[in-house]
């Protein structure tokens, strides 16, 4: 089973708000999958579906061939309770556009939090893991920093390290440096591409057009709550065949 | 500007750029007003003073009995009654705040059933209720568990507990409440994104930083209780006030005991309005850059600043 990521005719709405009508699509293990489109195209809708922070209405949704958020019993599903949720989430990373990072704690302890509550990690083991998480992101000195004490972008790469504390088998990445600073996307995108050379699997919604070419094993762009069209990033970005992807990009590079 | 030479003297051109620009030294504006309204202020307190030193007040009273030990002993019911109310509603307050976030709308309706009433009918009311409950109910009867004649459990303690605590929660649920939504959501996102349940969640992320929400009313509301524990004299429960009363009552000194207890009173919230500085001080933790200084780093800086041209921090 080399695939991560299977969505079968996922359909969301908020009400009468139709934000997913029907996506298809397939992340293979070990690539890096990016999601592009204007803003308002559910591409972001659809990430948090991928963890279960939204529910889908319809279609199916599995990550390493597991249902998300439901059980299959026969023709019938059944919702999983929520401490059965939070078994699947554990092995999913997630970065969000705001960092989110836990404002009363420290980065170390930001990064050791969820492996000492959820997994059961010793303290010491926990703070040595966290330390070495830091220190890969660039943050070593910064460990006793609170985040307030800390740019956009520092505070972006302690979320990518809390993430990664819990050794997930897949990184969703929401915007992850559209609320930074210019001169700070670099450092946050570097710490990106180290981890999809080392072999994670990756699904990032982006502007980053530049990210995308460069990293990107695979690319969507996505409108109105619909995959418009997907394939390599390089052929995509530089001969884009549908109307509505070439008239995004003309406007955005 | 054009008339002022003694600037224009000491233009920047002519000046090296090595050298800083000589520091202004003006006349500052005279503040007239200020003067006035001090004298005025200082007068109207020196007749009050006079008008007190004049009155017919028993001075001596006051030291002979503010350590007397019924008073002490009624402030140390004052204090009982206050931490034990308090705790009750804290308790209680918690547990309302959840229900009254509660998806169930039984659950739901209740707390706010609860709230609407407490909140809405005067403690003072409240605590003759429980004092009198004994003339509607005879028995409190618990079934097998408990059968009791209810004047024997509604004891003045018992009312006054009963009635400042009630009260107290529906308060305090409305701060939890408030405190709880000021969190935001994108922590509890974030908390569940890394598997976290609901229970953790809520105890490890989400109350410790609806605490620097909630600690600067609960104190605001403790302080508050010390206070309104004097309605508890209605129940007959002998705490501050009633303490002092007597003894006023007895030695025709009704005036000199109310200032005794209000120099307890004043004792009492002076010293917990300190306690709760340091209390909001750590759940400050990673809120802001620099923690808030304590009073003596303050009083410190205060000084050091004066030294260095007001400079106040």
């Amino acid at each position: 089973m080399s695939v991560m990521v299977k969505s079968e005719g996922v359909h969301k709405s908020y009400g009468s708000v139709e934000v997913l009508k029907g996506i298809d699509l397939e992340v293979r293990k070990g690539e890096v999958f990016c999601l592009i489109g204007p803003s308002g195209s559910g591409k972001s809708t659809f990430l948090r579906c991928i963890n279960h922070l939204e529910k889908i209405n319809a279609g199916r949704l599995y990550v390493d061939g597991e249902l998300v958020g439901y059980r299959q019993k026969g023709d019938k599903l059944y919702e999983l309770k929520d401490s059965e949720v939070a078994l699947q989430r554990r092995d999913i990373g997630m970065v969000f556009q705001r960092f989110n990072l836990f404002p009363h704690m420290t980065a170390a302890e930001n990064v050791m939090e969820a492996p000492i509550q959820v997994k059961g990690v010793s303290k010491a083991a926990a703070k040595e893991r966290a330390h070495h998480l830091l220190e890969r992101v660039g943050l070593g000195d910064k460990a006793r920093n609170y985040p307030a004490q800390l740019s956009g972008g520092q505070q972006q790469r302690v979320a990518i390290a809390r993430a990664l504390a819990m050794d997930p088998k897949l990184m969703l990445f929401d915007e992850p440096t559209s609320a930074l600073d210019p001169e700070l996307v670099g450092d946050v995108l570097d710490v990106m591409r180290d981890l999809a050379e080392s072999g994670m699997t990756m699904v990032v919604v982006t502007h980053e057009m530049g990210f995308a070419r460069e990293v990107g094993d695979n690319l969507v762009f996505m409108d109105g709550g619909v995959v418009v069209e997907s394939g390599d990033p390089r052929e995509v970005l530089n001969n884009p065949r549908h109307e509505r992807t070439q008239s995004f990009l003309s406007k955005v590079l | 500007m054009t008339d002022n030479p003694v600037q224009k003297d000491t233009a920047p051109a002519a000046v090296p750029v090595s050298k800083s620009p000589e520091a202004i030294k003006a006349i500052p504006v005279r503040h007239y007003g200020r003067w006035v309204g001090g004298v005025v202020v200082v007068a109207l307190l020196a007749g009050l003073i006079y008008a007190f030193s004049e009155g017919n007040i028993n001075w001596q009273a006051i030291p002979e009995t503010l350590f007397d030990p019924s008073v002490v002993k009624g402030a140390g019911a004052t204090l009982l009654i206050s931490v034990l109310a308090m705790v009750m509603g804290v308790v209680l307050g918690v547990v309302l705040a959840v229900m009254r976030m509660s998806k169930n709308p039984v659950v739901n309706g209740v707390s706010w059933l609860y709230i609407w009433f407490f909140r809405g009918t005067p403690v003072y009311v409240q605590l003759l209720m429980w004092f009198n409950l004994g003339l509607i109910f005879e028995y409190l009867n618990l079934g097998p568990f408990y059968k009791d004649e209810m004047t024997d459990v509604m004891t003045p303690f018992m009312c006054a507990l009963l009635g400042l605590g009630l009260n107290e929660a529906a308060y305090m649920a409305e701060i939890c409440r408030a405190g709880l939504l000021s969190v935001d959501e994108g922590q509890t996102e974030a908390a569940h994104a890394l598997g976290m349940s609901h229970g953790r969640t809520l105890r490890r992320i989400v109350i410790p930083q609806a605490m620097r929400v909630i600690v600067p009313p609960t104190g605001n509301e403790f302080i508050n209780m010390l206070k309104t524990s004097s309605l508890a004299y209605a129940v007959a429960y002998t705490e501050l006030l009633r303490a002092t009363s007597s003894i006023g009552s007895r030695s025709y000194a009704v005036m000199e005991m109310l200032f005794v207890a209000s120099i307890w009173y004043l004792s009492l919230t002076s010293v917990f309005s300190v306690f709760q500085y340091y209390l909001e001080r750590h759940y400050a933790k990673g809120s802001s850059r620099n923690l808030p200084p304590t009073v003596f780093q303050r009083i410190k800086a205060n000084f050091s600043g004066t030294r260095n041209g007001g400079v106040s921090v």
